[in-house]
């Protein structure tokens, strides 16, 4: 039966583009506003700093990692502070995949779920730095 | 340039960009990263990073409006996203072993494409008449608000358009930018989706995309947040600006106007990549 069913519009997606819509403005405040506390506290201590991006430095930071960023911002360094914005920014749409697999299982749309976890699958790949 | 003076230089350059990009329905990382190599002599990487960061932001606060229009397809966006981010994953493995001026070359090419498609006028084609196999197979249809009422649209094209959004996310991971062009190129043209459909669920898609190169990028020393922070805050107020003003004026002049300015911007690019200076 469900395999014969001509592709009902799917019901209940309505509820979760508001979830989702919610959500996604959530996470970009208050991401937005722990980047701009950082970056005041940024322009507080180095202001004056000659910075040099013109090369690329290569070179280990704790700033590449997500524990070593969630370490410099408990001992509130600006840098760690205005990374921890950017975690949660990117944590934003990852964990909006995460809602559509919670509102595709409700719906008992298995195909879906499947594809859902494909893409997150990925996301981990990304994230976790499995690929480099 | 001592860092406050680089930082609110940058600021300004990335709220005019995000507003722009608004505007235009470009996107501001497409200007972004010729302003921080071309204006400030940044390495491209750094503003690779940067604008990645942006790409996310801006996505997501402009997503949220729209999906509570009722125009994001949150199915189809789901199933393109398979392909997005495993390009992206590519893309920026990729940006790992290409060299910054084989980067900026592709670029500037990208960005004169981008340039071009946003001349085109949005056209509303109303979908596929027929939905093809895979469409049935993966339920991708839906219905957008036109006129008062529910419209409901079919898809076709599926696998080509499934293989250039692949594509989209490569671009994407490998330059740092949304690609939303070709993301839209695909919808629209190829796969019959509604323009404003498209438009937005590409949009919807562009957030999910950036995340899985953006790992990579942090973990690379990419991102840096001495200037992902001006041009993250940056960037993202002038879009949320951007699309107010959008809703309110219709801007044919500016769109050309901008558009103009990004192809010098790609000639500018693509030059410095074939001599080496980038």
């Amino acid at each position: 039966m469900i395999k014969d069913d001509p592709v009902p519009a799917p019901e209940g997606d309505g509820a979760l583009e508001i979830v989702l819509g919610r959500l996604l403005r959530i996470g970009v405040l208050v991401a937005a506003a722990i980047v701009a506390a950082g970056g005041l506290l940024l322009l507080i201590t180095r202001g004056s700093w000659i910075p040099d991006f013109a090369a690329f430095h290569d070179v280990p930071s704790p700033l590449r990692s997500v524990p070593g960023i969630l370490g410099e911002a408990f001992a509130l360094n600006a840098d760690g502070i205005v990374q921890t914005g950017l975690l949660v920014l990117i944590a934003t749409p990852v964990l909006r995949v995460v809602f559509s697999l919670v509102g595709f299982a409700r719906q008992r749309d298995w195909l879906y779920v499947v594809l859902t976890l494909g893409v997150l699958s990925v996301l981990a790949v990304g994230l976790l730095g499995w690929v480099n | 340039m001592p860092y406050i003076v680089l930082s609110s230089l940058l600021f300004a350059g990335s709220l005019l960009a995000g507003l722009l990009g608004a505007l235009t329905g470009l996107g501001g990382g497409v200007v972004i990263i010729p302003l921080m190599t071309l204006a400030f002599g940044i390495d491209i990487r750094y503003a690779i990073g940067a604008s990645l960061i942006s790409v996310i932001a801006t996505s997501s606060g402009a997503a949220a409006a729209y999906v509570r229009e009722g125009y994001t397809n949150i199915r189809i966006g789901m199933f393109l996203e398979v392909a997005t981010t495993l390009g992206a994953l590519g893309g920026a493995a990729l940006a790992g072993v290409l060299s910054t001026s084989v980067i900026a070359l592709v670029f500037g090419v990208v960005l004169a494409f981008s340039s071009l498609q946003s001349l085109r006028s949005s056209h509303d084609v109303s979908g596929a008449a027929e939905p093809d196999a895979a469409a049935l197979r993966f339920k991708l249809r839906g219905e957008y608000p036109l006129d008062g009422r529910r419209q409901p649209y079919n898809v076709t094209g599926v696998a080509p358009g499934f293989a250039l959004m692949a594509l989209a996310g490569g671009l994407s991971g490998l330059l740092g930018i949304g690609s939303g062009a070709v993301k839209v190129l695909a919808m629209d043209r190829i796969m019959r989706i509604p323009f404003k459909v498209s438009t937005t669920t590409s949009n919807f898609m562009i957030g999910v995309t950036a995340a899985a190169s953006a790992g990579i990028y942090i973990a690379r020393g990419y991102v840096v947040p001495e200037l992902a922070m001006p041009v993250m805050i940056g960037v993202l107020a002038g879009s949320l600006v951007g699309s107010r003003v959008l809703m309110a004026v219709r801007v044919p002049i500016l769109r050309r106007l901008f558009a103009f300015i990004v192809i010098v911007l790609a000639a500018e690019m693509i030059y410095n990549g074939i001599t080496g200076r980038i």
